[in-house]
């Protein structure tokens, strides 16, 4: 009996235990206060992700809506419920984390297996429009003439006109043929009109033109032909209607249309600028104004076909087919003669086979590898050794003023690096520099502008960037040898070079050789030195269209394919490269971090 | 024995004649000199040549020849480059990022410390493989994010401080996180356990007894991250377009791009001023920085 009560009470004591166990990592109760700041911090976040869902929905992104939508109920749900702490405090991390790490790793290798560049920036439809925008010409290319009976209104010294293909006709070295003896038109030559327009819109509220044919004489006066009306989505037809309501002798005014006046047209400017008004159904001619008053043909060169997805060009009859390389070719014939513009589209391991077996890649590519590898040991190595010799010089009990010289030694690691990059851009210019023309004595060594010396000069400037970094930590793991072992290799009678290379140094290499791993993985890409002190450059000739430098790096080479301005961007090569050099550091820092404690202490 | 050793240890401290400190010591003053000017030298001459009257600055040859500060005022006088603006973009960006990066790190980091929850070694693990991957490569990926949040809300696209800290905060969790880590751990669980008992909610033990503890931890963690975010070029250069929107690293460097020009002189004033509170900063921190150092922080 009293031994059933003993368990009893133990089982109710054991239960309060565990409960209270339990308890101390479930949270607790809640105070009023934090339930209220909760509450209304989760209102707020919950109100402002159905705005975002609601701007979203606007624009018909819906994956995106459903997106905002999901992570706030997900967040909501979290901090609502009891428990389940771990959640609640890593949650705004993990969604920064999410958002700018993962994503843009996860981005970076999707990337890679595109063709994503300047040159393929969007989908299929935007590159579509973009070429319709792109392939029309203004007829007669002298923006300000409209090649009539011959005047030269571009003030060239000949005549300018057109043949019906809308070219200026040349002779057969190119230059524009005027009138001959008689004053008449070379052969070919067509009458390009030239309007003047109104701006309207037709009932619908379509943008059109009342345009009126306009003929400038040879002395300067102007004589109007006959008026036509047209709106983007009717093409020109004569009209003897319009009125002129303003006085200036051109019709202006047509009833069932609303004439738009300046301030009008101001205001939708760019609408105005982009209409387009056929001269006639299913012609590839339009007419288009840039002020609003006059009006220019143009002739499309692509004529897009909606319903076959091609594009048919107008000269001569050649048909466009999408192709799987993000190009429109002719007959789809990955071969032969593209359109330009493109877009994304998802190209295999191409990115890939390049970077490993394209023979023009090749040679500078493993130039830049092999520099990579160089600059970031000799970085390693000669900062190390400075730093260390300095660390052992000034490892004495007895020696004085070793604050302030550790002050000024820790300067060049103090000052910010990028600044740092600069002013030794500076230092090493090699007419003005200070390199050359105060230590140097006026010598003209061409720092930055000579592979060899650019090398040098990019290792010099990182040893004075980098030698305090190493006096520092070796300071530190000097002086974390115990002085017992220094004392008792004293007694057994080593020599201070033994005592160096039997005892300091093995024990200095245990703390100090992760750091030196850490220091390579760092200077592997040390994109700021390089790209600011010389850019990467020289540039190197031999690398023909490839923008690569003397003085690259892998990432820098990386960072010019993706971003350089001269060259056209290739994210995806660019891309399949960040995928290669992330496998490899990230390789030889697991394994690092492997070797010292770092991982044991994830246990 | 144990005398003998002590006397040996204690016999340098007795007065030497020259020749013996020279043996001993002296040379390595004489080293000591040499590395401080070294050291010293190019930050030396960007003060003398901040100071040269933007006539004199070609074929400058000689330290302080002249003291003028007509570079400094011209900084702050040109409008198509702000310098005074990208000084506030540059220290708004640095503090919020730091602030707000280390704060977000500090919470990961006491949940991985204090709770045993199933995914969190792996969720370590990856936090420390992931942020391997170099910043500089995911630019393209960030230029996405930032344009396509900046169609829906423009504070957050392209030339927007806010988008660029919020990038930045992205970016430096992984390490911040795993540093706290560390920290956390030295900081006794009993401690917490104890306040528990006494009836502490799980916010009262972070905000209450674990953050004053580590304060000192924080502090130095908000610096250093501070330094770095105000030395990036790359994310910023690619981010921010704007002359108004600039940072001091990717605006002076309009400064650089024709050396030896009165630009030049002007570089060097405005390198000046912009060095001046990072390196108070960093001498102030000297010892902070040194033992973290040597617990594997690198300087980025």
């Amino acid at each position: 009996m009293k031994a059933e009560k003993q368990t009893a009470e133990m089982k109710q004591l054991d239960r309060i235990k565990r409960k209270s166990i339990k308890g101390l990592y479930d949270g607790g109760t809640p105070s009023l206060r934090g339930t209220i700041i909760k509450i209304v911090a989760l209102g707020l976040l919950d109100a402002f992700a159905v705005f975002t869902a609601y701007l979203l929905l606007m624009k018909k992104q819906y994956v995106g809506v459903a997106g905002v939508l999901i992570v706030a109920l997900v967040v909501s749900f979290l901090y609502l419920r009891r428990g389940g702490l771990p959640a609640k405090y890593l949650t705004p991390g993990i969604l920064f984390l999410l958002v700018f790490q993962v994503y843009v790793v996860v981005f970076s290798g999707y990337i890679s297996f595109t063709n994503f560049g300047s040159m393929h920036n969007s989908d299929q439809a935007s590159a579509v429009n973009a070429i319709r925008l792109a392939s029309y010409n203004q007829i007669d290319t002298d923006f300000d003439s409209y090649a009539d009976s011959g005047q030269d209104n571009n003030q060239d010294g000949v005549a300018d006109y057109v043949d019906a293909a809308g070219k200026v006709i040349v002779d057969a070295s190119g230059n524009p043929v005027g009138p001959d003896a008689s004053g008449a038109a070379p052969a070919g030559a067509v009458k390009v009109p030239y309007y003047t327009v109104s701006v309207v819109k037709d009932p619908a509220g379509v943008l059109g033109f009342i345009a009126t044919e306009t003929n400038m004489q040879a002395d300067g006066s102007t004589t109007f032909g006959k008026t036509f009306v047209g709106t983007q989505e009717a093409p020109l037809t004569v009209t003897t209607e319009a009125t002129d309501e303003n006085g200036d002798g051109v019709a202006d005014h047509l009833k069932g249309y609303t004439t738009l006046t300046d301030d009008a047209i101001g205001k939708i400017q760019e609408k105005v600028f982009d209409t387009k008004v056929l001269i006639a159904e299913g012609s590839s001619i339009f007419i288009r104004t840039e002020d609003g008053a006059s009006a220019f043909q143009y002739k499309y060169q692509m004529l897009w076909n909606e319903a076959k997805q091609t594009f048919t060009r107008v000269s001569d009859g050649a048909i466009f087919k999408p192709s799987t390389d993000g190009f429109f070719h002719i007959n789809g014939d990955l071969k032969a003669e593209k359109i330009d513009i493109g877009w994304v589209a998802t190209i295999g391991t191409q990115n890939y086979e390049k970077i490993f077996s394209d023979t023009r890649l090749r040679g500078p590519l493993l130039k830049i590898i092999s520099w990579t590898f160089i600059f970031a040991i000799s970085s390693v190595v000669s900062t190390f050794i400075v730093g260390l010799a300095l660390a052992l010089l000034f490892n004495r009990e007895d020696m004085r003023g070793k604050k302030l010289y550790r002050a000024f030694m820790i300067l060049p690691y103090a000052f910010p690096g990028f600044l740092s990059a600069y002013v030794w851009k500076g230092l090493f210019n090699t007419d003005n520099g200070f390199i050359n023309n105060v230590i140097l004595n006026g010598n003209h060594i061409p720092w930055l502008t000579e592979e060899g010396w650019a090398r040098l000069a990019v290792l010099l400037a990182n040893l004075w960037l980098g030698f305090p970094y190493m006096f520092l930590i070796s300071t530190g793991a000097l002086q974390a040898i115990p002085a017992e072992l220094t004392e008792s290799a004293l007694i057994d009678g080593a020599t201070p070079w033994q005592q160096m290379r039997l005892i300091k140094f093995p024990l200095l290499m245990i703390t100090l050789a992760p750091l030196l791993v850490s220091s390579f993985a760092y200077n592997f890409n040390n994109f700021t030195l390089i790209y600011l002190l010389t850019g990467g450059g020289p540039t190197d000739i031999s690398a023909g269209d490839l923008d690569a430098g003397g003085t690259d790096i892998l990432i820098t080479f990386v960072y010019k394919i993706a971003f350089s301005t001269g060259h056209g961007r290739d994210y995806g090569l660019a891309s399949a490269f960040s995928v290669l050099i992330f496998l490899f550091v990230g390789t030889i820092s697991y394994l690092s971090f492997r070797r010292t404690r770092a991982l044991e202490d994830l246990a | 024995m144990s005398t003998a050793i002590e006397e040996k240890v204690i016999l340098p401290k007795k007065r030497m004649s020259f020749g013996q400190w020279f043996l001993a010591l002296g040379w390595r003053h004489i080293i000591g000199l040499a590395v401080v000017v070294y050291s010293v030298f190019p930050i030396l001459y960007i003060l003398s040549v901040s100071f040269v009257k933007n006539s004199s600055v070609e074929g400058q040859t000689g330290l302080f020849r002249s003291f003028d500060l007509v570079n400094y005022v011209a900084l702050f006088q040109d409008p198509n480059r702000p310098f005074g603006l990208w000084y506030i973009n540059t220290l708004t960006i640095g503090v919020v990022t730091a602030l707000g990066s280390v704060f977000l790190s500090t919470l990961a980091a006491y949940s991985f410390s204090r709770f045993r929850f199933r995914g969190r070694r792996a969720g370590l693990m990856s936090l420390i493989l992931i942020q391997m991957f170099p910043s500089v490569l995911g630019l393209v990926a960030i230029f996405t994010i930032l344009s396509e949040a900046g169609k829906v809300f423009p504070i957050l696209g392209l030339s927007s401080s806010v988008g660029l800290i919020m990038a930045y905060m992205g970016g430096s969790l992984g390490t911040g996180t795993y540093l706290m880590y560390g920290f956390f751990n030295t900081v006794p669980k009993e401690l917490d356990e104890a306040a528990k008992i006494d009836g502490a909610t799980h916010t009262q033990i972070f905000y209450t007894i674990i953050l004053p503890l580590v304060t000192p931890i924080l502090a130095v963690n908000v610096l250093l991250s501070f330094i770095g975010i105000t030395s990036d070029f790359v994310l910023a250069s690619v981010v921010l377009s704007t002359p108004e929107s600039l940072t001091l690293a990717v605006g002076l460097q309009q400064f650089v791009s024709d050396p030896f020009s009165k630009d030049w002189a002007m570089f060097c004033a405005g390198a000046i001023l912009s060095a001046i509170p990072v390196v108070i900063l960093f001498m102030y921190l000297q010892r902070y920085i040194v033992s973290g150092l040597t617990g594997g922080a690198v300087k980025g």
